[in-house]
């Protein structure tokens, strides 16, 4: 008798219909993009904050330098002694005053640049204007040692280095960019999931425990289809979940987005002025475009089915230790001692997978890690982007399916002792008992 | 073949605990069986091992002459000591979720149901959930969950307890019911009273082992000591109970009578007849009472237990 579509089907209606699942389902993305949006505006009401700095420029090396922008207006004191200066700027309640003291050379201006304020001063103002003052210094340096500006413009310059395979395949840094953001997206996604529903499956377990049905579900339907259909009903609504957070969490991106950028692009544009200059120069469009092709260049059919097996191979891998776990446990307060070595292999394959497959993607560590079925999921994941030998993924797969099968085997044993056992929490050496029974 | 459930020699150990060793019962069609035991005797452990839950280590299991299989779960009904339902879910839903677990379709589930609903009063609870109904009316539904599908074999595992008694009686004529309709009732219990009631045959298992079993009334037979209570009245007390001292073996005896003259435990020999008991007491005093001792469950049930 497979009963295995009903239990599934009421595992799944359970989850969805709980209430709090359905308020956390709408509610996380809203808080979620209402951090976002506060913080956004937050940052932006700094930084329309609109400042007057005076500036005392007693070598007169500076002059230009400083011009009004929408948030800040400066002021030139050009005349006045530092006292009057001072005493002026407290006057008028000016953000500070910037002193430029007069030297002799130069090489000695950098030591005798001050700002006066009332408080201490925003860093970003402090860096904004050292750079300012920066620029100045060695353009006038250079002109002094007779090069001319057209001849330092002339001489920027920025090298792209060209990738090419062996076997001819072009790729650039935008290509290990873009392949980093998809392995680290997948594998990241994936701790998240079995974190999430690894622990929905394992409460549902205790809950059959705890309200006593277990044996009457149990003398109807084998223990491992009971498991099976739990982990699959679980995994389903998961899957409801993260779909609609996906896209409810895109819509509202987009609307939060669209009422901030304007805003942030009018806000940007003057400060990005310069930095549009020189970006034009190497061709914003030409980046783009770089990373559109990057995007080609990804093994996507690769991507696409290994993602899947990894997905699903680490995750009923993981949901069946949960579930043997809820099932070894009465309550949940029980189960710490028995998480930690679910976690700890999850926990490295992260820090693995973040660390060195950004270093080297096919290093000793990460094929290493990327073999061994506790950490494969996530580090294979992470390694794929950059093209990983077909015999390298199906190998690491075939390990997955066999430890995922022992696990699977490994658990309903647990399970199917452990959900009858009550009161006792049991010890490591017990559990290794049920494992004869 | 009139047995619908045979156990034979069915031993089951949990590492070095033995919980069940060669324990084997016979239960006959359309009766009602008493599993006794005291408690952690191994009675669950026999019942999870006829329903599957659990593998015998050695020995057979037969249900309709034929072993065990998984298919024989829609032929049992098994009502566990532990048991609960889910707590958040629908009475109804939960009912069609269990009946469709135990082979039930859909449609099917629901019309039973309905019947049953209507003939326990409860139609109305159709759309409460379980957390809504107190403990015994969470009983009622488990009850009905259990015998829907109406198995052959019914096990119930102390189904009484919970119960008012009102709702108790309830369920024990639902049983008899059931019975009478045909289905063989395996009932597992510690009220001896019940057992009295309602059972046709008894094994007993103690530490493991099973130490008693047969008809209740043949196990009774062979438990009854000859005694007889007997109750005289008699103007010379003394004369006629030293009369009887030296005929009999004589022990006092309590009971309700009108009168207090004589009363006495009357044991006589495997060769006497209790007619000849009654011509001797009546030659010699007037009986106004006159019952064999027939033992009850619940003596059996401890004095088999103490000699264990």
């Amino acid at each position: 008798m497979n009963h295995l579509p009903l239990i599934i089907k009421r595992e799944y209606l359970t989850k969805v219909r709980n209430k709090s699942f359905i308020v956390m389902t709408f509610l996380s993305p809203l808080i979620m993009i209402a951090l976002f949006g506060v913080v956004a505006y937050l940052s932006q009401l700094n930084n329309d904050k609109e400042r007057t700095i005076s500036v005392l420029d007693e070598t007169g090396y500076l002059k230009d330098v400083f011009q009004n922008t929408e948030t800040t207006t400066y002021t030139n004191l050009t005349g006045l002694s530092l006292e009057d200066a001072i005493a002026l700027v407290k006057e008028k309640e000016d953000y500070g005053l910037l002193h430029i003291a007069a030297v002799d050379s130069l090489e000695l201006m950098t030591n005798n640049v001050k700002f006066y304020s009332e408080e201490s001063p925003s860093m970003s103002v402090i860096f904004k204007l050292e750079g300012k003052i920066a620029e100045r210094l060695r353009e006038k340096k250079l002109e002094k040692d007779g090069v001319t500006l057209a001849q330092i413009e002339a001489s920027n310059t920025t090298i792209d280095i060209a990738q090419e395979s062996f076997d001819g395949e072009k790729s650039s840094k935008a290509d290990s960019v873009v392949k980093l953001i998809f392995g680290g997206a997948a594998g990241y996604l994936l701790f998240m999931f079995i974190i999430i529903y690894g622990n929905m499956i394992m409460r549902s377990v205790i809950e059959e425990k705890t309200s006593r049905i277990i044996e009457v579900i149990i003398s109807s339907v084998k223990p491992i289809q009971l498991m099976m259909g739990k982990i699959i009903g679980t995994s389903l609504a998961g899957i409801t979940q993260f779909v609609i957070w996906a896209v409810l969490g895109g819509v509202l991106m987009l609307i939060v987005g669209f009422i901030f950028n304007i805003d942030i692009l009018a806000m940007q544009s003057q400060q990005q002025e310069m930095a549009l200059q020189t970006l034009q120069d190497s061709g914003i469009n030409q980046k783009v475009g770089e990373y559109f092709i990057a995007f080609q260049h990804l093994p996507m059919t690769n991507l696409i089915i290994a993602f899947l097996f990894f997905f699903i191979g680490g995750y009923l891998l993981y949901s069946s230790l949960y579930a043997a776990i809820g099932a070894a446990v009465d309550n949940e307060t029980d189960t710490q001692q028995f998480m930690l070595p679910i976690l700890m292999p999850l926990i490295l394959a992260v820090y693995v997978g973040v660390f060195t497959v950004i270093e080297d993607p096919h290093g000793t560590v990460s094929t290493v890690f990327s073999f061994i079925p506790l950490t494969s999921p996530v580090v294979m994941l992470m390694r794929i982007p950059f093209g990983v030998p077909l015999w390298q993924q199906g190998l690491s797969l075939l390990l997955l399916i066999g430890t995922f099968i022992f696990a699977v085997w490994f658990a309903a044993k647990i399970y199917r002792v452990g959900i009858l056992m009550y009161g006792k929490k049991p010890t490591y050496k017990e559990l290794f008992k049920w494992l004869r029974y | 073949m009139n047995d619908l459930l045979v156990a034979n020699s069915v031993s089951k150990n949990y590492g070095n605990f033995k919980a069940l060793n060669e324990v084997s019962i016979a239960v006959p069609k359309g009766s009602i069986f008493g599993l006794l035991g005291p408690n952690g005797a191994g009675k669950t452990t026999l019942i999870r091992i006829i329903n599957q839950i659990t593998m015998p280590d050695q020995g057979t299991v037969h249900l309709d002459g034929q072993p065990l299989k998984p298919e024989h779960i829609r032929d049992i009904g098994y009502l566990p000591e532990e048991r609960g339902l889910y707590k958040s879910m629908k009475v109804g839903e939960q009912c069609l979720y269990l009946a469709q677990l135990k082979g039930l379709s859909k449609s099917e589930a629901k019309t039973r149901l309905k019947y049953w609903f209507n003939k326990l009063e409860i139609g109305d609870w159709w759309n409460k959930k379980i957390q809504e109904l107190s403990k015994g009316q969470a009983q009622k539904i488990q009850f009905i969950v259990t015998v829907l599908h109406q198995p052959k074999l019914l096990i119930f595992d102390e189904p009484f307890s919970g119960f008012d008694p009102i709702n108790a009686n309830l369920i024990k004529d639902e049983i008899l019911q059931l019975r009478d309709e045909g289905a063989t009732v395996i009932f597992s219990t510690h009220r001896m009273e019940s057992v009295e009631e309602l059972c046709d045959h008894i094994a007993l298992i103690h530490k493991s082992n099973k130490v008693l079993d047969g008809k209740l009334n043949d196990i009774k037979r062979q438990y009854k000591t000859n005694t007889f209570e007997v109750g005289l009245e008699s103007l010379n007390k003394d004369k006629v109970f030293s009369e009887i001292q030296n005929k009999f073996e004589v022990l006092p005896a309590t009971f309700r009578n009108l009168n207090d003259d004589i009363k006495l435990n009357i044991k006589i020999g495997e060769n006497t007849s209790p007619n000849d008991l009654l011509s001797f007491l009546t030659s010699k005093a007037e009986v106004h009472h006159f019952v064999e001792v027939i033992p009850s469950a619940s003596d059996i049930f401890i004095q088999t237990v103490k000699n264990n």
